[in-house]
């Protein structure tokens, strides 16, 4: 009995049946690391050592080896920041949101997404980690833990507290929510091996599953974990940027002291963590031969979500612009005036062209289904938010109140290794999660093949 | 014969079939021990009979723990143990108290719902699962009916009602 609908395009395609899917998706846990999987690798690690060397020098040094200066105290490393988490917020979208709205195009990308999630906010808390200069002490400085000065407790009026516990729960959440996938289809990989007789990986992959069983009760709680775990988890990722956003918006800085700032945020985030998602998931799908799980509607749908949170983030811009002129607040108008021709004006302009202009090509139904130009898109949209980042915290400190403490930023190539350092760490990561975990969620797709798969 | 021990084991390989056969077997009179899926099935929760899990309860008990915990914490620590003076505002202020607060609750109720289902499913890392069926986790749906709990039925009547109720397959199970 196949009920497959005639409105809707199907979501698996080439006829897979369920044990199929069990096959696709652990054929590369199961087998030797290709020499592409290798090369990819060693390209990881190379940035990850060098990164590293630029990071033990900062440690060794302190953080004058950046190339921040008294008026210009926030540079690369908050802008890099607020570039990974942003990054992290589409898995949560993909995962917790559309799973509260039912869409069921997120099965095959939720995996991975997630587990970029789980990168990116890794990436991103390195950057307060190392500003603090003794990463070591971080921990014992951000948390409310007892001291021997009085005890002096952290200040919870400060928005960077806030960002503290919003970063650190948001990073604990999401690993629950994507371990708590990944538990089934771990037994599904322990299974296998038991067949293969294979008894090392049964019994690593056992211990990863906590002997998973699948029986209908545990379902039925798993489920209604998940559920709960996605209703916690949506207002958390809304949460987490707009306390990000309240880092600038809190203070009396011209072009960061606007109440525009979180809805603006949080649309920003989606916009540059769904281009991730794709740049990821093309070559991912690619690698390990997923084109029929990942296909060409998965990736228009995510190019519709780029359309959307683009033209939000566009309006976002304009807006700034028209209120910054309507308030009549001399400092506030002369900050946009400054941004759109002031000597950072190519880094405004970059920043208009890539994210405001590029993905409104993907109304064209010929682009958004081309995996070329989804790519190259996915890649312009992720540079034009990094320049978003840059631009809303390098020019609106550059000119400060006193005209004699005007200056520029040069970044030295310390912050060019701090950046290159999280590459390293996310790809490292990226890599060793889509080789020994399964990069999609077996049972959820499983789960839907009778009523959505193409039938040959 | 003891309970737990011998078993009779039906395969399914559809899940529609699988619904309509765990009602033709629980309206036969014969107690099913469990059904292990490779996905979670709609609707097999009502089909075998099982209560609601109660799960959003304790989601909710230790997100409210999560939120005195935050609250109790910030006016304790910044309104009495060591009050600041911070731009002039009152001590114990409860509108910068609430981010950590919210996020406090999410973090204890995620963590304490997870933890709860771990225990209440019996889960551990160093625990090898009974495996009527290896092909539970793969394509199969693997229906398990204790004997010693059926005592009142045959074992040829149970298979034969098993077949009958759409089981592609359907063995004999037996642990120690």
């Amino acid at each position: 009995m196949a009920v497959t609908s005639v409105i809707r395009e199907p979501l698996v395609t080439g006829g897979k049946t369920i044990k199929d899917v069990s096959h696709d998706i652990s054929r590369q846990v199961e087998g030797k690391p290709t020499k592409l999987w290798w090369m990819a690798m060693a390209i990881s690690l190379a940035l990850l050592g060098l990164g590293g060397y630029a990071c033990a020098m900062l440690l060794w040094h302190g953080i004058g080896v950046w190339g921040l200066n008294k008026t210009v105290g926030w540079a690369w490393d908050i802008t890099n920041f607020v570039w990974w988490v942003g990054i992290g917020h589409a898995g949560t979208l993909i995962s917790a949101i559309l799973l509260l709205f039912r869409q069921r195009w997120r099965m095959s990308i939720n995996r991975a997404a997630e587990a970029m999630t789980i990168f990116a906010v890794i990436c991103a808390a390195s950057f307060p980690g190392f500003h603090m200069g003794r990463l070591w002490l971080g921990f014992y400085w951000a948390l409310p833990l007892p001291n021997t000065f009085g005890s002096l407790w952290v200040n919870f009026n400060s928005p960077l507290l806030w960002d503290v516990f919003a970063i650190s729960t948001y990073f604990t959440v999401s690993l629950v929510f994507w371990y708590m996938g990944l538990i089934p289809d771990f037994a599904v990989i322990r299974d296998r091996a038991i067949v293969q007789g294979n008894k090392v990986r049964a019994t690593v992959y056992n211990a990863l599953s906590f002997g998973w069983q699948g029986g209908a009760k545990t379902w039925m709680r798993y489920e209604s974990v998940a559920l709960i775990l996605a209703g916690l988890s949506t207002p958390l990722v809304l949460s987490v940027h707009t306390i990000v956003s309240m880092d600038f918006a809190t203070s009396v800085i011209p072009g960061w002291h606007t109440t525009i700032f979180p809805p603006y945020f949080v649309a920003g985030a989606i916009f540059s963590g769904f281009a991730m998602v794709l740049t990821l998931l093309i070559v991912t799908r690619k690698v390990f031969k997923l084109e029929d799980y990942i296909t060409i509607y998965h990736i228009e749908l995510m190019n519709i979500v780029i359309i959307i949170t683009g033209s939000i983030v566009g309006i976002a811009y304009i807006t700034e612009l028209f209120i910054s002129w309507y308030s009549r607040v001399p400092y506030e108008g002369y900050a946009f005036y400054n941004r759109v021709v002031g000597p950072y004006a190519w880094s405004y302009w970059a920043m208009m062209t890539c994210n405001v202009i590029s993905p409104q090509l993907f109304w064209i139904k010929k682009i958004r289904t081309s995996i070329v130009a989804t790519f190259v898109l996915s890649i312009i949209v992720n540079i034009g938010m990094w320049f978003e980042r840059f631009v809303i915290i390098v020019t609106s400190l550059h000119r400060d109140y006193i005209p004699s403490s005007w200056t520029m930023f040069y970044p030295t190539w310390y912050d060019v290794g701090q950046y290159v350092f999280t590459f390293g760490i996310f790809f490292t990561a990226f890599f060793l999660f889509a080789k020994f975990f399964p990069v999609i969620n077996m049972a959820e797709v499983k789960s839907i093949i009778k009523s959505t798969s193409e039938k040959k | 014969m003891d309970a737990d021990k011998n078993f009779v084991v039906g395969i399914f390989n559809d899940e529609d079939v699988l619904l309509d056969g765990i009602r033709k077997v629980r309206s036969s009179g014969v107690k099913i021990q469990e059904v292990y899926s490779p996905f979670p099935v709609h609707g097999i929760d009502d089909a075998l009979g099982y209560k609601k899990s109660r799960l959003p309860i304790a989601a909710f008990i230790f997100g409210m723990t999560g939120t005195s915990l935050a609250l109790l914490m910030q006016i304790w620590m910044l309104g009495f143990d060591w009050p600041m003076i911070i731009g002039g505002k009152n001590f114990a202020s409860l509108p910068p108290f609430i981010p950590v607060t919210f996020e406090l609750t999410v973090l204890l109720s995620a963590l304490g719902m997870v933890g709860t289902f771990m225990i209440v499913s019996d889960m551990k890392p160093y625990k090898w699962p009974r495996q009527y069926d290896i092909r539970s986790t793969e394509d199969m749906h693997v229906m398990a009916i204790d004997l010693a709990v059926n005592a009142g039925k045959s074992k040829d009547e149970l298979k034969r009602l098993l077949n009958e109720s759409g089981a592609v397959e359907v063995n004999e199970k037996s642990f120690e």
